[in-house]
C-alpha cells in the first residue's frame, strides 16, 4: 500500500506539473486576453505532432523535439493571435468562447485529416521499466522530470524577476492601473500568447511522452484539466495555476489510492476533475488562494 | 453514392428537423434568456438513454418511456442549473460543457445502466442485442399505410418520419412566436438585455432563467428522442459536445434572433454536412472518405468562426437586435 501510494504521488507530480506549467500560459491569457480559450487543448495536440515530426521522422532526441514543438506551438499560438482573435476583440465572451471553439474543431480536425485517426507513439523504448526500490518509472516519465524540472524554476524566475515577467502579472492582476503605470498592454499581450504558446507546447509533448500512445483527441482530453487548474489556481495567477496543477495532478493520482476509503475506479477520475470544476466556478471562482473580487 | 437518391435526401430531412427541433431549445436558452448554455447536448443524451433502459430492460410503453426521458432531462436541467446559473456568461459556458461530459462519461462508464462504451445496443448485457424502436417502427407503419392511402405508392416509412417531424418544427416554431411575444417571452429578452432592470422591476430573475433551461431542456430531449428512434441505435460517442456546436451553428447560420430562421438554418447545416459526401472533384478527392468525417467537423469549424466574424447576426438576422455584443 506504501509503495501505490509512493507511485501514485509521483505520477500526481508528473501529471501536475505539466498541468501547472500548461496552466499558467492557460491562466494569464484568461487573464490578460479576457479570452476562455476552448482551442488550447488543440495547441496542445499540435504540438504532440510537431515533436513526433521531429523525434520519428528526423530522429531527434525527445528534448531537441520538445523544445521544437515549443516553438511551432508558439508560432501558431501567435499566428492565431493576430490573425483571428486580435481582429475580433470586443465581440463578448460568449462569441469569443464560439469563435475558439470554432478555431479548436477546424486544428483538430485538420491534424485528424493530416495524420488520421491511429494512436502513435514517440520513439522511445516503452517497455523500459527503471526500478527505483520504492517508484518505478517509464523512460517517458523520466524524459517528462528532467525536462520539467529545468523548466519550471525557468518559468517560475521569469515570472518573478525578469520585467516582461511581471508586466505579464501586472496585467493580468490590472489592465488599467498597467497601462497607466507604462506597460505596453498590447505588446504583453503578443507575449502572453508566445508564453502560452511554448508552454502548451512543453504540455502537449510531454502529455504525449507520458501517456505512452496518444491521438489527434489528446488535447481536448486535457482542456478541461487545463481549465480547472486555471480556476483553481484563481484566473489570471500565474502562481496560482503552478500551484494549482500540482495540486490538481496529485489530488487525481491519489483518489485512486486504496488507502484512501478503498480508492476511486480509475475510470471515474475525469467525471471528479469536471465535478471540481463546475463545483469551483460555482462557490470559489476566484480560486483556492485568491481573494473575493468582481471581474 | 448517387447524389440523387430519394431515401438520402428523405433521411437528411428528417435529420434536419431533429436538428432544428434541438437548436429551439437552444435559441430559448440563448437568443431568448441569453444563457451560454455549452452542454445541451446532455439533455439529448439522457432523453435518449432513459427512454431505451426503460423500454428495453423494464417494458415500459414507448410513449410513457420517452415521457419520462424528458422529465429526466427537466431533472438535469434543475440539478445543473440552480448552482450555475448566476455564474458569468463565460463560466457558464465552461460549466455546462463540464456538465455535459460528465454526463457523457457516466454513460460510458456505468455499463450495467447504460450499456457502456458500445451503447443502447448493449443494454440487456453482452451476448444479447437490445432494440428499444421495434413499438416506434410498427407505429410509424401504421402511418404510412395511412398516409400510402393519401399520396399513393410513394409513401414509405422515411417519408412519414421526415413528415412528422416537420409537422412538429411548424407546430413548435407557431408556438414560440405566441411564447416570444408573450409577457413571459418579453420577460426573458428583458433579462438578455439588463437583468438589473428586470430585478428593479420586481421579477425574479433566476426563475425565469431556470424556466428558460427547463423548456430548452424538453426541446432538447425531444430531439434526442427522435434521433434515437429514428437511427435505432446510440453510444456516448454520439454525444460528443460538438453536437452542441451543431446546434449554435443552426443559430449563426439562420440569423441569431429570428425564430423562423432556425428551420432555415437545419436545412442549410444538413445540406452542407450531408453535401459533402459528394464533393468528389479535385483537390476534394485526395482526402479518403475516412478523413470525410474530419472535412465535416472542420467545416462546422470554419462556419463558426467565419459567422462570428462577418456576420454574427446569421443570415437573415438583424444586427440590431443581438445579444453577442454583451
Amino acid at each position: 500500500m506504501l509503495e501505490q501510494f509512493a507511485q501514485l504521488t509521483i505520477n500526481g507530480l508528473i501529471t501536475g506539473t505539466i498541468l501547472a506549467l500548461t496552466g499558467v500560459g492557460a491562466s494569464l491569457v484568461f487573464g490578460i486576453q479576457r479570452i476562455a480559450n476552448f482551442a488550447h487543448g488543440e495547441y496542445l495536440t499540435f504540438a504532440a505532432y510537431a515533436g513526433l515530426l521531429l523525434n520519428a521522422t528526423y530522429g531527434q532526441n525527445l528534448v531537441v523535439a520538445t523544445a521544437g514543438a515549443m516553438a511551432a506551438t508558439a508560432i501558431l499560438a501567435v499566428a492565431i493571435h493576430f490573425g483571428v482573435l486580435r481582429p475580433l476583440r470586443g465581440r463578448g465572451l460568449v462569441a469569443t468562447s464560439l469563435i475558439t471553439v470554432g478555431i479548436g474543431l477546424m486544428l483538430r480536425d485538420v491534424i485528424f485529416m493530416v495524420v488520421g485517426p491511429q494512436t502513435r507513439q514517440f520513439e522511445i523504448d516503452q517497455t523500459a521499466v527503471y526500478d527505483l526500490t520504492l517508484v518505478r518509472i517509464s523512460p517517458g516519465q523520466a524524459v517528462a522530470i528532467a525536462i520539467t524540472i529545468v523548466v519550471a524554476p525557468a518559468v517560475a524566475l521569469l515570472l518573478a524577476r525578469t520585467p516582461i515577467g511581471k508586466a505579464m502579472r501586472a496585467v493580468a492582476d490590472n489592465r488599467d492601473l498597467a497601462a497607466i503605470s507604462g506597460i505596453d498592454v498590447e505588446r504583453i499581450g503578443t507575449y502572453v500568447w508566445l508564453l502560452a504558446g511554448a508552454l502548451a507546447g512543453l504540455g502537449g509533448t510531454m502529455f504525449a511522452v507520458v501517456q505512452g500512445t496518444f491521438d489527434p483527441n489528446l488535447g481536448f482530453q486535457v482542456l478541461f484539466l487545463i481549465f480547472t487548474t486555471v480556476v483553481l489556481g484563481g484566473i489570471g495567477s500565474a502562481y496560482g495555476a503552478l500551484m494549482a496543477g500540482i495540486v490538481l495532478g496529485l489530488a487525481m493520482e491519489l483518489s485512486t489510492w486504496s488507502g484512501f476509503a478503498g480508492g476511486l475506479e480509475a475510470r471515474f477520475k475525469p467525471v471528479l476533475a469536471f465535478a471540481v470544476l463546475i463545483g469551483l466556478l460555482l462557490y470559489r471562482p476566484q480560486g483556492l488562494f485568491g481573494r473575493a473580487r468582481v471581474f | 453514392m448517387d447524389f440523387l437518391n430519394l431515401a438520402f435526401w428523405t433521411f437528411v430531412a428528417s435529420t434536419a428537423g431533429i436538428y432544428a427541433i434541438f437548436a429551439l431549445g437552444l435559441y430559448v436558452q440563448f437568443s431568448m434568456a441569453g444563457l451560454p448554455n455549452f452542454g445541451h447536448v446532455a439533455f439529448m443524451a439522457i432523453g435518449a438513454y432513459t427512454m431505451a433502459i426503460l423500454v428495453v430492460r423494464y417494458s415500459v410503453s414507448l410513449p410513457v418511456a420517452s415521457m419520462a426521458g424528458i422529465a429526466a432531462a427537466i431533472v438535469l436541467a434543475l440539478i445543473l442549473g440552480i448552482p450555475s446559473l448566476r455564474l458569468r456568461a463565460d463560466y457558464l459556458a465552461i460549466a455546462t460543457v463540464a456538465g455535459g461530459e460528465i454526463v457523457r462519461y457516466l454513460a460510458m462508464n456505468l455499463p450495467d445502466l447504460t450499456g457502456g462504451p458500445i451503447g443502447s445496443i448493449g443494454l440487456l448485457g453482452p451476448g444479447q442485442i437490445a432494440l428499444y424502436n421495434g413499438g416506434w417502427q410498427r407505429s410509424l407503419d401504421e402511418l404510412t399505410t395511412a398516409l400510402s392511402a393519401v399520396i399513393g405508392a410513394a409513401a414509405n416509412r422515411d417519408l412519414t418520419m421526415a413528415l412528422m417531424v416537420w409537422s412538429i418544427v411548424l407546430v413548435l416554431i407557431v408556438l414560440f412566436r405566441r411564447l416570444e411575444r408573450s409577457p413571459w417571452g418579453r420577460v426573458l429578452k428583458g433579462i438578455r438585455e439588463d437583468e438589473m432592470a428586470v430585478t428593479a422591476v420586481g421579477k425574479n430573475v433566476f426563475a425565469f432563467k431556470l424556466q428558460a433551461l427547463m423548456l430548452g431542456a424538453v426541446l432538447g430531449a425531444a430531439a434526442g428522442l427522435l434521433l434515437a428512434l429514428q437511427i435505432g441505435v446510440f453510444s456516448p460517442d454520439d454525444y460528443q459536445p460538438t453536437l452542441t456546436f451543431y446546434a449554435y451553428l443552426i443559430l449563426i447560420l439562420g440569423g441569431m434572433n429570428r425564430l423562423w430562421a432556425i428551420p432555415v438554418g437545419a436545412v442549410v447545416f444538413s445540406l452542407l454536412y450531408a453535401g459533402t459526401r459528394f464533393l468528389n472533384f479535385f483537390p476534394l478527392s485526395l482526402i479518403d472518405s475516412g478523413s470525410r468525417a474530419f472535412l465535416r467537423l472542420f467545416l462546422v469549424g470554419f462556419l463558426l468562426v467565419l459567422f462570428m466574424a462577418v456576420r454574427p447576426q446569421g443570415m437573415l438576422g438583424n444586427r440590431r437586435e443581438l445579444l453577442l455584443e454583451k
